[in-house]
Order: C-alpha cells, then structure tokens, then sequence
C-alpha cells in the first residue's frame, strides 16, 4: 500500500476565493525522494501541510477528497498522531529550535510522546551519531551556522522516526556546501531506512541529482510527475533548466546526442566523452 | 567610476572576535559585482560598513569619496540602497503602498511625484495589486520584492542586494536577473551578496570570494568562478558547466579554456570535433 495516497484533494483557505489545491492526486512509496516544483504559490507548501495534517484541522476552510498517510485517513486522524508518521522541516529552523542544547532539542519531541527515559537516551545517541553532531550535541542551537541548524532540526525530527519527511525549502538560506549535505544525508534516509522524503526545492542544479521523481505543480495542480530526466524537459516553462541540462540540449539540437538529459556535471562529462568518441 | 573605496577595513562586534581581516576592495558604477562566500565569512557584515551602519575599527570606508565616519546613514542611503536578506528587516509601514510612499517621503521626493514613482515599481514588481494590504500579510518572496521595490523607487547610484535569490522561484529569480543587468546597462553599480554560484555566473562581472573575514580572490566572473582551487577556500561549489569541463580536462580532453556558461561549452565540444575531423 501506498505511504501517501492522496486522491482528488480540493483545499481552499477560509477566507480566501480561490482553491490552493484544485484535484491533486498523488500516490508514493517508501524509499522515494520526491523533489516537488513549481512556481510561489502554485500549492506546494498547501500540499505539505495535509501531509502532516495541518490542513484539514489547523487551517480553516474547504477540504474535499481523500488524504491518506501510512494507513491513516487525515482528516479523521489527530495532528498529534499524525506527527509521529510525518516530520516536516521548514526553510527557516530558526523557527524550530529553541532549546539550550542539542541534544536537549532532539529530545524534546521524543519527551513529548511519553517515551521511558532508555527508549529516549538509545534514539538521541542514533540521531546524533547518523547526522554527526556528536561533538555539538552540548551546544545551544543559536550558536551554531545555519547549515548546522537545519541539520540539527532534521535530527529532532527523524528521532521520532517518521516515515514520511516533509521539507519546505530545507536548504534555502545555505551555502551550496551545506546544501549538499543536507540534501544527501535526506538521500541516505531514503535509501537506507525506507523514508518518503517529499521535499519542496527552488534550485534544480543542487536538488535533481538526488530525486527518484519529480513532481510539477502549478494553479494548484499536479502538471507534471515521474523519472526526473524526463519531467526535467516538460517542466522547464514552469522552473527553468539547470545549465547541464541547457549545455545537453545544445548539443542535442546539433545532433551530436541524444537520449535523456544528464542531471550532474558528471553525467554531462560523461556524454560529452562520448560525442568525441564516436566522431573519432 | 569607482563608487565605493574599502581600504583595509577591520572589524569586530564585540572588540575581541574579528569578523573584518583587512578587506580591501572596490566597487564601481557600471557594473555587477558578486560578493560570495559561505555563510558566516562576513559577506553582510562588509556591505553594512557600504552604508554607514558599522564603522571599521581600522582602515576606512569611501562612498563617492566621503568618509563613512563622516556621513549619516540618511545621507549614505541616497547613493547606496540596500536590500537585507530578511525583508522584515526594513518593513514597517501599515500598507504596501505606504512601505514605497515613506521610502520616497524620506529621499526628500515630491508627494506628487512620488505617487506616481510608487504605482510605477508596485507595476513593475507585480505587487499593485497588494497595494492595501499589510506588508505582512505577503509571502516571504513577495515582501523581499517589496523591500527591493522601496529601495529601487529613489534610484540610487548604487544597489546591495543581499542573497536576493534566496527562496525565489525560477520566474522570480529570472526576473531578478534581468533588473540586475537592467540597473547595469543604466550605469548603477551593483552588488549582489549571494552564495548562489549559477546566479552569479549569471549576471556578474566580477567576483570577489571571502572567507575568514578576508577577501581571497578578486577578479572578472569568468576566471574566478572556474578557479576551483579558490572556490573551494571558499566554501562554494563550482557552477556546472565548470564542474563538468574541469572533468573533462581530468580525462584528458584538451580544452582551450574552461567555459564558464553551457554556450560556451558547447562552443568547446563543436572546437574538438571539427579539429579532430580529417
């Protein structure tokens, strides 16, 4: 059975005319990185925010169709519940951490859900350990740099071991280094633990290479979903091309290659080699 | 024309810590400059000495030639905007429309003027239609076009934009782009703080790369930003037609220079393979 199956979901915010999700359906399993694209206000965070619940019982307003999460039906399921299957992350950890250290930060949601002192001890040790941050895990939040801080509210939130991971524009105020890190390390909890990353993402060049799939939303629908090398070139009216992509297309215009574009300098080198192979 | 003069600027918050390590550098009018570095290698901290709200401790700052210790930031503020990272940084006004009028009122324009001058940028910046409405009550990206909006409503002499690409989509940071190169071709100076390296292989002209509170390598876009020995002091990663060519060369491919944009890449390959051609 589907992780998240969603179905024909309408949500329009009270207050406001028009629907921020206009028939969205979507289906996803275990193990996926889903990039999900599109333009400001094309309903990508509305998405997220039934992931975990929010919407239909924080946000006020018109909810119709079928939201269902590891087995739970949203709608009739407390976003308390709902929290332990579904973690989110937001551009801004800031907005989430506000505790004197790490570790006590990491443990504050595990306290939450009435867990006996060993269960909680074993589950920080784990998260500090798979996200390295062992040697900081006596630090204050606000000491450390935003990449630090990102990382350290993922590590929050994947101790209380959810299965779906929800980020809103995780790495949009870092450098491309702590990018990276962030991005890979949320790659390798798809891989190796079976989590659904649904991750909300701007920059193409840094997030594609990781994607098992690529979602497109625009006006409050899904336009576009399925292997990133082939949405890559359906979506680019709505999020542009990364400049592999660009550079394959050139050289694909000229008919020198052929075939899905490349999504990392790597692939692209690759292709390049051979062009020059087969004309020699 | 050189527009502002760092020289040797130090700088500390608290006297003990230095955040500035000798940064000489210089702006000029004309021209895009992409001051980057990763976060915390003192990026904002240098452009805040640009209009006079920190002072070096050592060394001086000049804004058209004026001493930053001897000017008012009102002063400064008229040749040198600037746009923060956080737009609630410098939002305040009860509307949208009275953030853009206070700006003007402020520049000394004439309130018949100005009215005009703010529906042209709220046109331009796609926010006519949130004229009444509460700054906010917008979404992040559309406050920062606000605060841009504000700023570029007195036309400056020179633009700081700080990470102004930072969670905009592609049609917004398109946009941006081109207003960058539109202030440009308009003789404005432009820096833009960024750690976006597509970005700025985009639209600057030059590059300056910090770390540890130092400038540690100035140049044209093109040669900085494929010197993987520099970006990588940095912090920062090679764009990706860099990335990709500095492989091919790896592998042997003989390139006559590292392209910088997929054209010029591209204009590499096509090299090859008509000499390679019999």
């Amino acid at each position: 059975m589907a992780l998240v199956e969603l179905i024909d979901v309408h949500f329009r915010y009270a207050g406001s005319e028009e629907y921020a999700l206009r028939g969205v359906s979507l289906e996803a399993e275990e193990g996926e990185f889903v990039l999900l694209v599109g333009p400001s206000g094309c309903g990508k965070s509305t998405l997220l925010r039934v992931l975990n619940g929010l919407i239909p019982h924080f946000y006020e307003g018109d909810f119709r169709g079928v939201a269902r999460v590891a087995g739970l039906d949203v709608p009739k399921t407390p976003p308390h519940v709902l929290a332990r299957h579904v973690g989110m992350v937001f551009q801004d950890p800031e907005n989430q951490l506000f505790l004197s250290s790490v570790e006590r930060e990491i443990a504050f949601g595990l306290e939450n859900m009435g867990l006996p002192r060993s269960e909680i001890r074993r589950r920080v040790r784990e998260v500090l350990e798979l996200f390295g941050l062992e040697e900081l895990k006596d630090r204050a939040p606000y000491e450390l740099s935003g990449g630090q801080q990102q990382k350290v509210a993922i590590a929050s939130v994947m101790a209380l071991e959810p299965r779906v991971l929800a980020m809103d524009e995780p790495t949009a105020n870092l450098d491309p280094i702590s990018a990276l890190e962030i991005l890979s390390l949320v790659s390798r909890l798809t891989r190796e633990r079976g989590v659904l990353a649904i991750v909300v993402e701007h920059r193409l060049e840094l997030a594609l290479r990781f994607a098992t799939r690529m979602v497109v939303m625009d006006g409050g629908r899904i336009v576009a979903s399925g292997d990133p090398r082939r949405v890559v070139l359906e979506a680019s009216r709505l999020v542009g091309f990364p400049p592999v992509v660009v550079a394959h297309q050139l050289l694909r215009n000229r008919g020198l290659i052929g075939g899905a574009p490349p999504l990392t300098p790597e692939a692209l080198s690759e292709e390049i080699l051979g062009v020059i192979g087969w004309r020699r | 024309m050189e527009a502002i003069v760092a020289e040797d600027v130090h700088f500390s918050y608290d006297g003990l810590q230095p955040v500035l390590n000798g940064v000489s550098l210089v702006v000029r009018t004309g021209e895009v400059l992409a001051l980057m570095g990763e976060n915390g290698a003192g990026k904002t901290t240098l452009v805040k000495h640009f209009v006079g709200l920190l002072k070096p401790r050592r060394g001086r700052v000049l804004v058209f030639g004026v001493d930053t210790r001897e000017a008012t930031v009102a002063q400064l503020a008229r040749r040198v905007g600037m746009v923060f990272q956080n737009p609630d940084h410098q939002l305040f006004a009860e509307t949208v429309e009275e953030e853009v009028l206070f700006t003007l009122r402020n520049m000394g324009v004439p309130p018949h003027e100005a009215r005009a001058i703010c529906d042209a940028v709220l046109r331009e910046f796609d926010l006519a239609r949130y004229r009444d409405r509460s700054p906010y009550s917008l979404s992040v990206g559309e406050r920062k076009r606000l605060a841009l909006a504000s700023v570029l409503s007195y036309d400056p002499d020179v633009l700081v934009l700080d990470e102004p690409t930072a969670g905009q989509d592609y049609f917004n940071k398109s946009k941006i782009a081109r207003l960058v190169n539109g202030l440009k071709r308009r003789g404005k100076g432009v820096v833009v703080v960024t750690h976006d390296v597509e970005f700025a292989a985009q639209v600057a002209d030059r590059v300056a790369l910090m770390a540890g509170g130092r400038v540690v390598r100035e140049g044209p876009a093109a040669e900085v930003l494929i010197d993987a020995q520099a970006i990588a002091a940095a912090r920062l990663t090679l764009p990706q037609i860099p990335a990709a060519a500095a492989i091919l060369r790896e592998r042997g491919v003989k390139l006559s220079r590292i392209p910088l944009l997929p054209g010029g890449l591209y204009a590499e390959v096509i090299a090859l393979l008509d000499g390679g051609a019999p």
